[in-house]
């Protein structure tokens, strides 16, 4: 071989080297980091796995919201109008956080059936809801009309 | 009457795109010079038109005609009239007006500013933004049009801008992030021109160069506004979340990054020729997914304003026929491209080859971490996320790797470095860098932390490389003042983006380490501490403004016991669409940010605060800054244009006037 090629084959070589490990530590992350969407109804029914991280969502059933007196501690219910999931969450919730409202949490299902959110995602506005949380109702049969035109309300 | 004028220029602007695409490109083919000629007015004018077209909706916004759809979702007449301007681009037609306004903008700086460019260079150039205008002003017209009217029953008021949106960081962000996106499409347009032309040079790499590291630039800045914005708008203080919407304008950046490197190699060395057309024809290609992922709707988030599969279809096929088409041409052209000069494994070239390979692996992770779970939901495998915590443990490393070979990069020679070189350069700047970092966890107060001790003697090492590199430029002259006099403006470019990234990485790592927050219950005169900081809730108070009513609260900050400040948190309601925001208060530092944000209401006066500690995140964009200002240093370096110009006399020297050769030669 000559210099030249060999200073082909190392490079070449190193290049290989370094995508495989880059390709093998992604993969690894990626496997570790990944967390799975869940509606009540498959929670309900023991579907979700317990103390891994995952996410859940659903409406915010009305009149569930209980705040604790002396803390940010809060207690609500998700339900896709199938099943509902009670949560658990202490902090600030998001401004779109609303009682009827669909919302996605994400955190962990403890071994009482209890969903310990440790964040609470409500992006989107008055009229819309999360695409998972609209496709769980949609898949219980359950998706209410859609509000009026966003124009003059 | 101004709504149709308004798409009419649209239209025209449309027609005078497509044959900006065909006629100079048929010309530069047949080699008829007529044609060819066309190109500059034709991009011109192209230009005139779609600003006539901006120009109308804007007037539209200011004068609250709700008779045009796109005014009355996005308007309303309470909102103060600079919002009212931004509310333009506030939602999908109008930004995508601002794309193609922007396109028109950067092909008219490439007509003026290309006097000294062979026209055939030229003609191919416009063409082929030409083409991409047709592809884009064809999208808004056909499914996104602006203009579009509410008749008979228009409505008397606005359904308002989203209250997240009013906000001077929207007034200047799409902008910016917009300037970098479609900029890269010069330096698309110049690497086709090469492959249609087939002369795979180092003059297209030094053309293009300037274009590409002011649109890079720009990118810089559209990005670090994007994460100021997220900082103080949404609320809780997250400056980068690895949000799909932020990756799609970070993975143009990351490959920009490796092409404004890879040209640099390819224009000074005439290595590495193919692989920058590569990187050029990628840097756009990512700016169109990021247009596809945030315009088609496949993504839920505040860009994201509509979901219209049309749109998404749309956009795929423009980035189909695009990425497909480029690569085909790559494929067959590309090939047979020989490098002008060798370089052994130890030189400048290795180090910012690595700097390519490393930069173009964090994109692909990125690029797979946010792709990863839109597969996963088209194949019905279940809807998943993936987290901040896998783009972390992957940037952080790789990116470390990357920092190191900035150091030996930048001291480096160009073909060959020996080893010695290296050590007797770097020997000292790499223990002042282990030692700045090893002290640095130590003054910072608190319990040791190693990440920090790392990071910092990242960040020092790009300082202290740097400073040596400069010192041994000046030391060769006889007096310091005109040594540093002597250097080149992209010198001095390369050093500030470099120390750029260094005071980013201080930035990110103080703030991520040593921020502090805390939630929690606050009653009127309840207070908290927070190093020698004491914050004392005074209770809420309704304010009214232009468009909202507000609760705000009034917070005392004390420091060591002494009067420090006041800030005023507040909750807002927008009446318009009913929207509930949140308004942090902010007491900016040099060295820390105080924040306070208000959650919701718990009753007797109290409320739920968010109280934060933010050591040295204006660092952050600090470093932002510095390397956008670096990057328009070194596109007004008047090398360029000197170059330029020899080099366009060369290629018509070359151009076949073998006649003319002669008689310079023979006057010579």
């Amino acid at each position: 071989m000559t210099p030249k090629r060999k200073q082909r084959l190392v490079i070449v070589l190193a290049i290989l080297v370094g995508v495989s490990v880059a390709v093998g530590l992604t993969l690894f992350a990626l496997s570790q980091n990944i967390n799975l969407f869940y509606s009540p109804t498959q929670i309900a029914q023991g579907e979700a796995p317990t103390d891994t991280r995952i996410r859940a969502g659903g409406m915010v059933v009305e009149g569930s919201v209980e705040r604790s007196t002396d803390s940010l501690q809060v207690r609500f219910e998700l339900t896709d109008y199938g099943e509902t999931v009670p949560v658990e969450y202490t902090g600030i919730l998001p401004d779109l956080f609303r009682e009827g409202q669909g919302i996605v949490a994400q955190g962990s299902l403890d071994g009482n059936g209890v969903f310990q959110a440790v964040e609470v995602l409500a992006k989107h506005d008055e009229n819309y809801m999360p695409p998972e949380v609209a496709e769980a109702l949609q898949a219980s049969g359950k998706m209410p009309t859609p509000e009026a035109e966003v124009f003059n309300k | 009457m101004i709504p149709e004028l308004g798409e009419y220029s649209l239209i025209l602007a449309l027609c005078l795109a497509a044959l900006l695409a065909v006629v100079p490109l048929a010309g530069a083919t047949t080699g008829n010079r007529l044609w060819m000629s066309y190109a500059r007015p034709l991009a011109r004018a192209k230009f005139l038109f779609l600003a006539v077209s901006m120009a109308c909706l804007v007037q539209s916004f200011l004068t609250d005609d709700f008779s045009v759809a796109y005014v009355a979702g996005n308007s309303n007449t309470a909102l103060p009239y600079y919002y009212k301007f931004s509310a333009v681009w506030g939602g999908h037609e109008g930004s995508l007006l601002l794309w193609v306004l922007i396109l028109g903008g950067w092909t008219w700086a490439v007509a003026a500013k290309s006097e000294d460019l062979p026209l055939d260079i030229v003609a191919r150039v416009l063409s082929v933004m030409g083409m991409i205008a047709v592809g884009f002003i064809l999208f808004t017209l056909l499914t996104s049009s602006p203009f579009e009217r509410l008749l008979p029953n228009s409505p008397a008021e606005g359904g308002d801008l989203n209250p997240l949106l009013q906000d001077f960081g929207l007034i200047v962000h799409p902008p910016m992030l917009y300037m970098g996106y479609v900029g890269f499409s010069v330096a698309f347009a110049f690497a086709i021109a090469a492959l249609l032309s087939g002369r795979l040079d180092a003059a297209w790499a030094r053309w293009s160069r300037p274009w590409t590291v002011v649109a890079w630039a720009f990118l810089t800045l559209g990005i670090a506004l994007g994460s100021w914005w997220a900082y103080y708008e949404l609320g809780w203080g997250g400056w980068w979340f690895w949000d799909p919407v932020e990756n799609a304008s970070f993975m143009p950046w990351l490959i920009g990054t490796a092409l404004v490197h890879s040209l640099i190699v390819t224009e000074k060395r005439g290595v590495f020729k193919s692989w920058t057309v590569l990187l050029a024809i990628f840097a756009f290609s990512l700016s169109l997914l990021g247009t596809f992922l945030v315009r088609s709707g496949v993504l839920t988030s505040v860009h994201a304003f509509a979901t219209d599969p049309a749109r998404g279809y749309f956009v795929l096929a423009l980035l189909g026929i695009s990425i497909g088409g480029s690569l085909l041409l790559y494929a067959l052209r590309a090939g047979h491209v020989k490098s002008e000069s060798s370089f052994s494994l130890l030189s400048r070239e290795t180090m910012l080859l690595i700097n390519n390979i490393v930069l173009v692996v964090v994109c692909l992770m990125v690029l797979l971490g946010t792709l990863y779970p839109l597969l996963m939901d088209a194949l019905n495998l279940g809807k998943i996320s993936v987290g901040p915590p896998y783009f972390n443990s992957l940037f952080i490393p790789l990116m470390s790797v990357m920092i190191i070979f900035l150091g030996l990069g930048t001291v480096a020679r160009w073909k060959q470095t020996r080893v010695s070189q290296l050590v007797a350069k770097l020997w000292l700047p790499a223990v002042l860098s282990v030692l700045t970092g090893l002290a640095v966890p130590v003054l910072a107060g608190e319990a040791y932390d190693i990440r920090v001790a790392l990071a910092i003697m990242l960040a020092a090492w790009v300082f202290f490389s740097q400073l040596r590199d400069l010192l041994s430029k000046v030391r060769n002259k006889s007096n310091p003042i005109e040594g540093l006099r002597s250097l080149a403006r992209s010198y001095w470019a390369m050093q500030l983006a470099h120390i750029g990234v260094a005071v980013t990485i201080v930035g990110i790592t103080m703030v991520s380490v040593y921020s502090d927050a805390r939630d929690l219950r606050m009653a009127p005169g309840d207070s908290i501490q927070f190093g020698p900081y004491t914050f004392v809730y005074d209770g809420v108070r309704e304010h009214k403004g232009p468009n909202f009513v507000s609760d705000k609260a009034r917070i005392r900050v004390l420091r060591n016991d002494a009067m420090y400040t006041e800030m005023y948190p507040e909750k807002r309601f927008y009446n318009a669409r009913g929207n509930v925001m949140t308004e942090a208060a902010i007491d900016p530092g040099f060295t820390r940010d105080l924040y306070v944000a208000m959650g919701e209401s718990l009753g007797d006066g109290a409320w739920a605060i968010r109280v934060q500690y933010k050591p040295y995140v204006r660092w952050i964009w600090l470093g932002g800054l510095l390397m956008t200002v670096g990057g328009l240093l070194a596109a007004s370096d008047p090398r360029y244009r000197k170059q330029a110009r020899r080099e366009a006399r060369r290629a018509q020297a070359q151009g076949g006037m073998k006649a003319q050769a002669q008689t310079q030669e023979s006057t010579a």
